[in-house]
């Protein structure tokens, strides 16, 4: 059957010609070119301008598609709402690559079961979302939800052999893990994957990549981890729709409130699998229904904002963090939702390594962002375009990932800055609530950040001290921090562009909102902080690069980043002018400590 | 006018149209998508552009029309015809559209007839255009030419 075509064959560099696509557009036009442009790429296209029928097409048939192109702006049904289903459904790890431009599309990937010959592992079916906004909310909806990449309107044709190259050598990886998986020792898998990580594919190395960063930036967090850190970790879980069922039943039989990780595991009497596993999975679970629940209110609610979703974790801004980074941890290591965004580990780690694996960390995921994404992350990535080029490797997972992580890096880098607590809080909050945000699993995007974040290049992390002071005179301070970070960034690419991406999504909230805090030049500090107003895109934007970043955080989700910003409405900012004003010059701002710091140069020493 | 003639009046006009902004680099790609397979292709796609655009429109009237206008339905609509409007590269539609969702945002009436008028417009003239070019474009098919790239 099908594992066929593309993947058996011999040429392996060239995109498998025979690729199964189904496509989800509700505008016939598009869908029209986009059947065309896949014709010519010599994939078996099949189209459909309904989420609910694309839906039910994958659910009958779910080994029939190796990827899925979806448009994430349709009536019907809301794109990231198919990547949810998707993803929770048929335990699709997917990739959302958001680009620049009008359109983007999110690839997203799923397999089939985990246990399952060769094969079948062949077949992983990736779905790509798509918008036309381009805004950096969206992407980072997208990349919560599971997408594995994003693509931009109007999509070129190479974008769309690229992906299919990195779908292809996703699922080399695939096999490889899920042959570890299956009882072989985990440090092989951990070998295996360090091996197709150094490939240079993303997709495939993602868990064990991962799951490697997170040995090194963990090693402060075994804690963390339940159990063997690096070795089952690395073992990659595929929540089966079987598998997805035990869970849910347990859960349903234990009792919502009541559940935990280890209650769950015994109840579903499946012996390979492990707390961890659970655990991770349960987050996802977790997320997933108060997003659910929240549909509405997300769009009006900052990123994050929604302390209330928060699950009940607990309110400490940092174990927040750390569940949500546990959760991506688990994600990474368990692979359950192989998300590329594995690499989103990142976050987690950082939270546990900052303290002193920021070098570790981000030397991971760095180069993952460098890949594929070239939404966010490569914002502030000079490479990129202005169209954030997402390169459509899976690289721009991560880079994506970055974005999302880098909420809860960010706030883990406030609690390590021992920023007060209230400040941190808040923004560890959102970060759970971030429906996906934590549970991608972004380390990739954490570990860049945080050694951006911690190295003192730009002045930015010496803040902390500072910035507690800041943060708490200002209640919202503009994150200097990020901007910092992002200058950091922007000069050092990629992990710029994930905390660029976070801060264009604040910032693009907090232009609307802000007023704040003009004081941001001595709040320039403060990690990660809330620091909108004072940033105000316009401001930003003047040193930054521009073009780079041109995320627009689409309007209502406000993803992450904006942690502190508490009550701020993250109005939509369907606003193109303002998307594409905003965030992106945040990163790529470089940061010019004179302008942020110049004052506060003392406070930091 | 012989065959060379109507070819160049052709390129001419094209080109014209993408100085004015009336098209951009993605009607390009359309072009070269069209081959032997799909001879029609971009005629094809444009004329899926002009139904929904015109569905879009109406649907755009209609809201705008109602006493107290529902703005999220508003930029809904606007913002799929941007979409679709951005498929073909029709540019000078696509950057009204912009607008138009920047007025839906403040729910500024006023602003949003203005620009519903606006796009009326736009859209009718880069219809008759192509609509022009298709004809020329026949013409020459017809004289047994080629279409020049």
């Amino acid at each position: 059957m099908v594992v066929e075509t593309g993947f058996s064959s011999p040429r392996t560099d060239a995109f498998p010609a025979g690729l199964r696509v189904l496509v989800v557009d509700d505008d016939p036009t598009w869908l029209k070119i986009l059947e065309k442009m896949l014709k010519k790429c010599f994939y078996e296209v099949t189209t459909c301008c309904l989420a609910r029928e694309a839906l039910n097409l994958l659910r009958q048939r779910k080994d029939s598609y190796d990827i899925v192109i979806s448009d994430v702006n349709m009536p019907d049904m809301d794109g990231f709402k198919l990547l949810e289903h998707v993803g929770l459904e048929m335990d699709l790890p997917v990739i959302s690559q958001f680009s620049m431009a009008n359109v983007v599309c999110s690839a997203f990937f799923y397999s089939s079961n985990s246990i399952e010959p060769l094969s079948h592992k062949l077949r992983l079916c990736n779905v790509a979302v798509m918008s036309v906004d381009g805004e950096t909310r969206r992407v980072m909806k997208g990349v919560q939800h599971g997408a594995c990449d994003y693509l931009l309107k109007p999509i070129r044709m190479k974008e769309l052999r690229n992906i299919w190259q990195h779908v292809f050598r996703k699922k080399i990886h695939e096999v490889r893990d899920i042959e570890s998986m299956e009882g072989i020792e985990s440090i092989h898998m951990a070998r295996s994957g360090s091996e197709l990580f150094d490939d240079g594919s993303f997709l495939g190395g993602e868990d064990t990549t991962s799951g490697r960063k997170r040995k090194d930036a963990d090693n402060k967090r075994d804690d963390k981890d339940l159990g063997d850190p690096s070795s089952t970790k690395k073992a990659r879980v595929v929540w089966t729709v079987d598998l997805h069922q035990k869970f849910v039943k347990a859960v349903n039989q234990i009792g919502y409130d009541k559940v935990g990780p280890k209650k769950i595991l015994d109840l579903m009497n499946v012996p390979w699998l492990t707390r961890e596993n659970v655990a991770s999975h349960l987050q996802k679970y977790r997320l997933y229904l108060s997003r659910l629940q929240k549909e509405g209110d997300v769009k009006n609610s900052f990123m994050g904002m929604k302390h209330s979703d928060t699950p009940p974790k607990d309110s400490t801004a940092g174990s927040g963090l750390r569940n949500s980074i546990n959760l991506t941890q688990d994600n990474v290591s368990n692979g359950s939702f192989s998300f590329p965004v594995n690499h989103t580990l990142a976050p987690s780690v950082d939270l546990k390594g900052h303290e002193g694996d920021r070098k570790g960390i981000t030397s991971g995921p760095m180069t993952e962002l460098k890949g594929p994404f070239s939404i966010d992350i490569s914002g502030p990535r000079k490479a990129k375009s202005s169209k954030i080029s997402f390169d459509h490797s899976l690289g721009s997972v991560d880079s994506v990932v970055n974005f999302a992580s880098f909420g809860p890096t960010d706030t883990a880098q406030y609690s390590w800055n021992e920023i007060p607590e209230i400040q941190f809080k808040q923004e560890y909050e959102p970060l759970q609530l971030e429906n996906g945000f934590s549970q991608l699993p972004l380390p990739g995007l954490q570990h860049h950040m945080l050694p951006e974040y911690l190295q003192p290049a730009v002045s930015v992390s010496p803040g902390p001290s500072i910035t507690e002071k800041e943060a708490t005179s200002s209640g919202f301070e503009v994150k200097s921090m990020y901007d910092e970070y992002r200058s950091n960034h922007a000069k050092h690419s990629s992990q710029t562009e994930a905390v660029g991406e976070s801060h264009s999504l604040n910032n693009q909230v907090f232009k609307s909102i802000s007023t704040t805090t003009s004081s941001m030049k001595s709040q320039d500090t403060i990690p990660n902080h809330l620091t909108v107003s004072e940033f105000s895109p316009k401001n930003l934007y003047e040193g930054v690069g521009a073009e780079d970043l041109q995320l627009c955080w689409p309007q209502g989700d406000c993803y992450a980043t904006n942690f502190g910003l508490q009550g701020l409405d993250c109005t939509e900012h369907n606003n193109p002018a303002i998307v594409s004003e905003t965030p992106f010059h945040l990163y790529d701002h470089p940061f010019d400590p004179t302008e942020y710091y110049a004052s506060d140069q003392g406070l930091f020493a | 006018m012989d065959l060379v003639q109507l070819q160049r009046q052709l390129v001419e006009y094209r080109t014209s149209l993408y100085h004015e902004g009336f098209l951009d680099e993605q009607y390009t790609q359309l072009q070269e998508l069209q081959d032997e397979n799909n001879p029609d292709f971009v005629v094809e796609v444009v004329s899926l552009f002009f139904e929904d655009s015109e569905r879009l429109l109406n649907e755009l009237t209609k809201a705008l029309e109602q006493q107290s206008i529902d703005f999220k339905r508003v930029d809904a609509h606007v913002h799929q015809l941007k979409g679709s409007s951005s498929s073909i590269g029709a540019q000078r539609v696509q950057k009204v559209c912009i607008a138009f969702r920047n007025y839906c945002e403040e729910q500024n009436v006023e602003g949003c007839l203005k620009c519903l008028q606006q796009v009326r417009h736009e859209y009718s003239l880069v219809k008759t255009k192509l609509e022009s070019m298709f004809q020329l474009e026949q013409q020459i098919l017809s004289a047994g030419g080629s279409i020049p790239m």
